[in-house]
């Protein structure tokens, strides 16, 4: 009998290697991510600023919006290490202003709106994105309609449209949903509304190359219907770069909101953002350069990881570029 | 050429046109009443003829198209009547009576100007004397990036994972990430307030004729346009650079360097000119940053541009002026996007055949 005996390849065939270990998709993409440095530190800076954020308010127990007057004015701490004579100390490791807010609990409370502003918005101009750009790619009638849309929102003049929203529709919002949740919703509404368009484009052009492939003729044969063919072949295969524009518009959402509350259209004066809080303290920036810093390294720093971060899953989504 | 500049200048009038009937909209449906700031001693009658005075009664669509008369027609007239009559440029040209002021001993048929509703001033008015500022601001930004991007792209991208392509590229990320808000204060704190090299805030009486108002005009002008150059160069590098790249590995490059041209030849004419497709593209798409980029600089440095007169007008709910000053931000960047238009004509001769 044959079956016993093993099958001894021609020898021109056999690997003279061992194969490396097989890896899932989940696997390469991860190896390839780690490679890049930047966005793995922009990745950690990012995930250290939503959770401190998040958390920081538990461990630091300090009201925000407690005014002390008595303890106004403080310079952060670090101040003390070529001055020992200045107002600073641990009760207040930030600082505080001039109305004797403490300045960490502050920036907490400001960071929890920026990035909630930011997340909010950004998941919102992706699901429109993502919408528009699936149906103008896969559906031909509505392909025309949509671009023309698309490219006229691409030449809005967005920040100027955006100032007039805020200011126009304050009142209402405020008087439905209160002062925070109606400036968020409008706020986020806006932002989203105006910052869809690349994503659309981006997802529009790879549905047209997708759609003509053969495998979702084979699901269209076999009976999809155009819904199970979006949401089960297309959907997965556009993922990629529906991340990477999402991390985009995260870093454009945050400079957005932050560059409305600098302008002085934002959440009401007395609910901290981080753009807000470099706004206020621009007038007194020769004394106090500190409150000018700290939120605007803040917000720098969190646009510059969330694009590192970007930069860094591109690449790592790519299979062109993985495994060089 | 002529004639693809003819037809996208054509094309570009049901966009503007669309874009004008958004903001009327949006300005339509926002709640609030012009007439709130009113005081309350005015007779309910005087105030029922102020509204009809502004058009308030009138359908939405009446209204719109009393503006559209206004911003293209009228207006319009009295530019051509300014060029005429003043200005050195055209001033020799006859004198053109196209625009009849309302007022005593006025005919029948006098044109009504739109006025803002904080001065009581033509709006358009207004906007000329402001518009120059922005424009010359935003333009220098352009032209201050374009020579820094660029020679910082083409060199990153051909010594590729160099000391100084990296160092490039995280600058150009700094630059992506911070916001002009920060780099405004942050730039006076440091070149106004402890070197006093330059002034923090932005002289518009100055006027140029001397030497000396030149230097002081360009002391002025660096730090505004500084700013909003930063944010321009690091996007210009970044998608100069990846161009490069991809040109840089072209089979059309590999005949040029066998076919013996010198290295600078290959790079800095035939790579550059196909990679310059790409920056195109960035001037169409970071000009509606760069205009809502404007605004903070002109609002940090309180330059008098448009972008500042569109706050001070929001904020004293000046109807007309924040819809002229808008449209304004729209025609802009439109003219921008077919300016990149008719640069991909020039450097593709493919798009100019179509």
């Amino acid at each position: 009998m044959t079956d016993d005996q093993e099958i001894v390849p021609i020898e021109a065939l056999s690997d003279n290697t061992t194969l490396p270990p097989h890896r899932s998709q989940g696997q390469e993409i991860w190896l390839q991510f780690r490679q890049h440095k930047g966005a793995m530190f922009g990745g950690f800076i990012l995930a250290f600023i939503t959770l401190a954020v998040l958390f920081g308010s538990l461990i630091w127990q300090v009201d925000p919006g407690k005014l002390d007057i008595r303890s106004k004015d403080w310079r952060p701490i670090y101040t003390l290490i070529w001055n020992g004579d200045v107002k600073a100390g641990w009760a207040h490791p930030f600082g505080t202003d001039q109305l004797g807010r403490d300045g960490l609990a502050n920036m907490l409370a400001g960071g929890r709106t920026s990035l909630a502003v930011g997340w909010a918005a950004m998941l919102l101009s992706l699901f429109l994105g993502a919408g528009i750009g699936v149906l103008a790619g896969y559906f031909k009638k509505l392909d025309g309609p949509l671009m023309r849309m698309t490219d006229l929102f691409l030449s809005l003049p967005v920040l100027p449209l955006l100032l007039v929203a805020v200011t126009l529709f304050r009142q209402p919002l405020r008087a439905n949903f209160g002062p925070e949740g109606g400036m968020f919703i409008l706020i986020v509404g806006v932002i989203g509304i105006t910052s869809w368009m690349h994503t659309a484009r981006i997802v529009r052009g790879d549905v047209l190359a997708l759609k003509e492939r053969e495998f979702v003729l084979a699901a269209r044969s076999a009976g999809t219907t155009s819904k199970g063919i979006i949401t089960r072949h297309l959907l997965p295969n556009v993922i990629s770069p529906i991340v990477v524009s999402a991390t985009f518009g995260l870093a454009t959402a945050i400079i957005t909101e932050s560059s409305l509350s600098f302008l002085g259209v934002g959440f009401p004066s007395d609910f901290p953002t981080w753009g807000k809080m470099l706004a206020d303290a621009v007038p007194r920036m020769q004394e106090f350069p500190e409150r000018v810093m700290l939120p605007g390294v803040a917000i720098s720093l969190t646009v510059l990881a969330v694009n590192y971060l970007g930069d860094g899953l591109r690449d790592a989504l790519d299979p062109r570029i993985r495994g060089r | 050429m002529l004639t693809y500049t003819i037809r996208r200048l054509i094309l570009s009038i049901p966009t503007l046109l669309f874009i004008a009937l958004v903001i009327f909209l949006l300005l339509q449906l926002a709640p609030g009443d012009p007439m709130a700031q009113v005081p309350l001693t005015v007779p309910p009658e005087v105030k029922e003829k102020m509204r009809e005075a502004l058009g308030l009664g009138a359908p939405w669509y009446v209204q719109f198209w009393k503006w559209l008369v206004q911003f293209f027609w009228i207006e319009p007239k009295v530019f051509i009547d300014y060029l005429t009559n003043s200005s050195t440029l055209f001033g020799w040209l006859p004198d053109t009576e196209l625009y009849t002021k309302c007022g005593a001993g006025a005919l029948e048929d006098c044109d009504l100007r739109m006025r803002s509703w904080q001065t009581r001033s033509p709006v358009m008015d207004l906007v000329l004397q402001r518009l120059p500022q922005t424009l010359w601001v935003v333009g220098l930004a352009y032209v201050v990036a374009f020579f820094i991007a660029i020679p910082i792209g083409i060199y990153s991208a051909y010594k590729q994972y160099s000391k100084f392509d990296q160092a490039g590229t995280f600058i150009t990320m700094i630059g992506f990430s911070i916001p002009p808000f920060f780099t405004g204060p942050l730039l006076i704190v440091i070149f106004s307030v402890y070197l006093g090299w330059f002034p923090s805030i932005y002289d518009t009486t100055l006027e140029v004729n001397s030497w000396a108002s030149f230097k002081k005009q360009l002391a002025q002008m660096i730090m505004p346009v500084m700013v909003l150059a930063l944010q321009v160069t690091a996007q210009i590098s970044r998608f100069m650079r990846a161009s490069m790249l991809d040109n840089l590995k072209q089979d059309y490059v590999r005949t040029a360097r066998a076919k013996g041209l010198s290295e600078r030849v290959v790079v800095l004419v035939h790579v550059l000119r196909n990679s310059m497709i790409a920056v195109v593209t960035v001037i169409a798409l970071a000009i509606p940053g760069i205009f809502g980029g404007s605004i903070i600089t002109e609002r940090v440095f309180k330059v008098n541009g448009i972008g500042d007169a569109l706050i001070g007008a929001l904020f004293a709910s000046d109807m007309p002026m924040v819809m002229t000053l808008t449209f304004i931000f729209a025609i802009l960047i439109v003219l921008a996007n077919i300016f990149a238009d008719v640069m991909y004509g020039v450097l593709d001769p493919r798009i100019r055949y179509d």
